[in-house]
């Protein structure tokens, strides 16, 4: 085999291969329309298995990425109920999150405030490569950035920005003991960015893969990045067991392609998994091998103490080049256009899942081992050696299956393969590389998920197959429709139906806990006593108003079923108000909400149990204006209410707050 | 087999001085444990609400739970349950204290009319104590303010004494807790005192028989 040389020059009009197996994909589609029911059981037994009863509790968590909501929904397994939905990337007005002073610097980034993202993969923390219940981290697709959600209150608490990133999809895997998030860039870009001609791509196009430090506390700092060649990296997962010190991460494009990819990107028969040593990594960073190139990036950072969240900013990276550092990157050649990369229970398969393929590859850490050691190298790109495919590989998958994109697994010794053009999941097995059953998705399903099946630990009674396409098979809502998660039963040899439910936004991947490790950790309220909020109003007599030049600021309280103040006056026009709202209850799910009429740039605040928000609103009329509870508290919701008074500049109004003064 | 005489007179006034010493320990029990548990249920409530009554102090399930009483009370214009007026909370611990110090007088005075006194005057303080809780918990039911948005006609929210009670959307259950048990016992113990030293005073006369081994001591009589 001759070296891989990359050049853009690759390039064929006509896409015949693709083609084909679009046609394929459209044909085994219409088969499976007749037989809309696919491989559900009896529909009393599968509706005996997904029950739960009125009062009753599910028996896993699952946590949905929103895709292009930028949220994450939380749901519940088997029955499919969802329960809320965690605002990460996106403002969502229906609770403040990106409107209230205290959550805006948690969508701030270098290119400033950024309302909307698109969040792909949820991931959580693991202790012992089993997932502990602490945190989960989702990445932002589009302005490169890492959240970290704490679920004992299941809010953001921190989003970090990748700098020198551009589509920061292939992220945010965690290593085994959460040492290390990763982020992969997808879109290689001018590093750092500058004015340059697109077709200059091959020269000045670069990927870089980052490597997220996770301290004790959940506090995540950015600690290197690793300078690849020009191609897109996809997915990643990292070791396990013996393989714990290693990332992999699959590369497309290799033909480094900048327009039309999908006949330009898809025209080599092998692109790539990265196998990135991080404990090498640390070897050279701790031997200064690095360099510091500049980038600006925002950590923000949430502080349950003052419940606000604080930005800081970074302006450098530390940047490893491969070809200065010998064992920290290898290459292995995976066809093609390799999508998910998924690492077995016990840490030593490595499964390529080529999206433009029929078969899967597996390869062996053991072989990856071995073939480091006696240099089996087929060339090498950039400086990075390229091992032999044949020296690797453990086996291939014959699945008669097309567009194999995503694998998790049980915990018997199965793997579970999505299939995205042939529309459905395939279980086979580990070692024989025999196919043991298939299903049909309804339709096309992304990304699958197994409770812990990406982990050490995998939960093996339930897969989760998130489907991309849904066509007839819910109540048609107009030409956009949802997407949906079909949930197997993988308990027995062969896979069961149970059910199918519309999911919010678009789904990518998900991950699921059992509701026993995350339900003890689940905060009740917010203890006040702990609220060390700069504009808390701990109670009610210190409500006040208070006035600093054109700055209002009202400490207010909330409690059932009144407000403190209820009545302001001595606003001017020209005023800017900050309304510091505490909720004083102390009761599990005595939320307060608060709104105020004509707020133009601000949505509501709700407030639980002992938080304090602020709303920030600039009248620009004369009037006066009522502020409600949005939130139906009590008996007597619709009397929590108030007003505050509007004055032209002229009038000689001074300023006064009261409740209950007759 | 006969028991002899001198052992059981010895052993009847050792077990009374035992059955005080056991009075007085479950009386300094009741500081450590709540007199009296109000447990409230609701819809919206479904795990319950529970209140705590101690010698000394009002406690809920948490530090938050009269809050959470007081708000849902302030509805049908309740007074807020607040600890601080309530002065036998800061006195009862000072009698209890009392009756403890005579409790352990009338240990060591071994005296059977002392631990029937002492016995007698605990079972009073107790019954003015319940007494004084039901006062309390009538004021709270009765006395509303005339503000209160929700007005039910006729309807007082006293909680019951002992039992349950359905109060609008509250079910109320109202029953005595470890220290009131504790209490009783103490009671309890303090009359088997007295009722130990009276048998022992009358039975050896009956249970002499005729022939047997010489008594080491002579048997104890009436202390009376």
């Amino acid at each position: 085999m001759k070296p891989i040389s990359f050049s853009a020059q690759r390039r064929q009009s006509i896409p015949i291969a693709f083609g084909i197996i679009a046609v394929t994909g459209l044909l085994l589609a219409s088969c499976h329309a007749n037989d809309s029911s696919g491989g559900a059981i009896q529909a009393q037994e599968a509706a005996q298995r997904v029950y739960v009863a009125p009062g009753k509790y599910d028996e896993f968590y699952a946590f949905l990425s929103g895709g292009y909501n930028g949220q994450v929904s939380v749901y519940g397994l088997p029955s499919g109920r969802l329960f809320k939905i965690i605002p990460v990337f996106s403002q969502n007005p229906e609770n403040g999150y990106g409107y209230s002073e205290e959550t805006k610097p948690l969508l701030m980034t270098s290119f400033g405030f950024i309302p909307w993202d698109d969040a792909h993969h949820p991931e959580l923390s693991q202790t012992n490569g089993i997932p502990d219940g602490k945190w989960l981290f989702i990445n932002a697709n589009n302005t490169p950035r890492v959240a970290r959600i704490d679920l004992k209150t299941f809010e953001t608490v921190e989003t970090l920005e990748i700098p020198n990133s551009a589509g920061n999809h292939s992220s945010p895997f965690v290593t085994e003991n959460t040492e290390y998030v990763v982020a992969g860039t997808r879109f290689s870009v001018p590093i750092p960015q500058k004015d340059v001609p697109i077709d200059s791509y091959a020269q000045n196009f670069k990927g870089v893969l980052s490597f997220i430090k996770v301290a004790p506390d959940g506090n995540m700092d950015l600690s290197f990045q690793v300078m690849m060649p020009g191609f897109d990296y996809d997915l990643a997962h990292a070791g396990k067991g013996k393989s714990k010190d290693w990332v992999f991460f699959t590369c497309y494009n290799t033909e480094q392609a900048h327009t039309l990819l999908e006949v330009n990107a898809s025209q080599r028969d092998k692109d790539f998994v990265a196998a990135i040593n991080w404990k090498k990594a640390e070897e050279y960073l701790k031997q200064g091998k690095y360099h510091v190139m500049p980038g600006t990036y925002y950590d923000n950072r949430f502080d349950t103490s003052t419940q606000t969240a604080h930005s800081i900013v970074h302006q450098e990276v530390k940047v490893l080049i491969p070809s200065e550092c010998p064992g920290l990157v290898y290459l292995i050649p995976a066809p093609k256009s390799p999508h998910g990369v998924d690492v077995d229970p016990s840490g030593n398969y490595i499964v390529a899942n080529g999206k433009l393929n029929a078969d899967l590859s597996v390869f062996s850490f053991d072989r990856i081992q071995q073939a480091i050691q006696q240099k089996q190298f087929d060339g090498e790109v950039n400086g990075i050696p390229v091992l032999k495919f044949d020296a690797v590989l453990a086996g291939i998958v014959k699945s008669g299956g097309l567009g194999p994109l995503h694998t998790e697994f049980d915990d018997k010794g199965n793997a579970y393969t999505t299939f995205f053009i042939s529309s459905e999941v395939v279980k086979w097995k580990l070692g024989t590389w025999q196919v043991e059953d298939r299903q049909p998705t309804f339709y096309s399903p992304g990304h699958l998920m197994i409770p812990g099946g990406d982990s050490r630990k995998p939960w093996g009674k339930y897969l989760v197959a998130l489907n991309k396409i849904t066509k007839d098979r819910y109540l048609p809502t107009g030409p956009e429709l949802s997407q949906s998660a079909q949930l197997f039963d993988i308990s027995g040899d062969k896979m069961k139906l149970l059910l199918d439910f519309p999911t919010v936004g678009e789904p990518h991947y998900a991950q699921a806990i059992p509701a026993s490790i995350l339900m003890p950790r689940s905060e009740k309220i917010y203890q006040l006593a702990n609220n060390h909020h700069p504009y808390l109003t701990r109670t009610e007599k210190e409500a006040k108003v208070v006035r600093s030049g054109k700055r209002i600021d009202v400490y207010m309280t909330e409690i059932r079923s009144h407000f403190v103040p209820d009545n302001i006056e001595g606003i001017h026009l020209g005023d800017t108000v900050y309304f510091h709202v505490t909720n004083l209850e102390q009761d599990w799910d005595a939320a307060h909400g608060f709104a105020v009429e004509g707020n133009q740039h601000n949505a509501e605040l709700l407030l639980m149990p002992g938080q304090t928000k602020t709303l920030k609103w600039v009248p620009n009329r004369v009037g006066v204006f009522p502020f409600y509870c949005t939130d139906f508290c009590s008996a007597l919701h619709q009397e929590m209410q108030g007003y505050v008074r509007v004055s032209a500049q002229t009038e000689q109004v001074a300023l006064s707050w009261s409740t209950g003064k007759e | 087999m006969q028991t002899h005489p001198s052992i059981t007179a010895l052993s009847g006034k050792k077990k009374a001085s035992a059955w005080m010493l056991g009075a007085v320990f479950f009386s300094v029990m009741i500081y450590f444990f709540p007199l009296w548990k109000i447990t409230l249920y609701a819809p919206q409530y479904p795990q319950g609400i529970r209140m705590y009554i101690w010698i000394h102090q009002i406690t809920g399930d948490d530090a938050y739970t009269l809050q959470n009483i007081n708000i849902l009370n302030h509805y049908v214009g309740m007074k807020d349950i607040d600890p601080h007026a309530v002065p036998e909370l800061s006195y009862f611990p000072y009698v209890l204290a009392g009756i403890i110090a005579l409790g352990f007088i009338a240990f060591l005075m071994k005296k059977r009319w002392a631990y029937l006194s002492w016995a007698i005057l605990y079972a009073l303080c107790g019954a003015v104590a319940i007494y004084d809780f039901y006062l309390w918990e009538y004021d709270y039911g009765h006395h509303l303010d005339p503000k209160a948005p929700i007005k039910v006609p006729g309807m007082a929210y006293q909680p019951p004494l002992v039992g349950v009670k359905h109060l609008l959307n509250f079910t109320a259950i109202s029953l005595p807790d470890w220290a009131s048990l504790c209490m009783m016992l103490s009671i309890i113990l303090g009359i088997a005192a007295y009722l130990c030293c009276r048998s022992s005073a009358i039975k050896p006369h009956y249970r002499l028989p005729a022939g047997s081994d010489t008594p080491r001591e002579k048997p104890v009589v009436s202390h009376s």
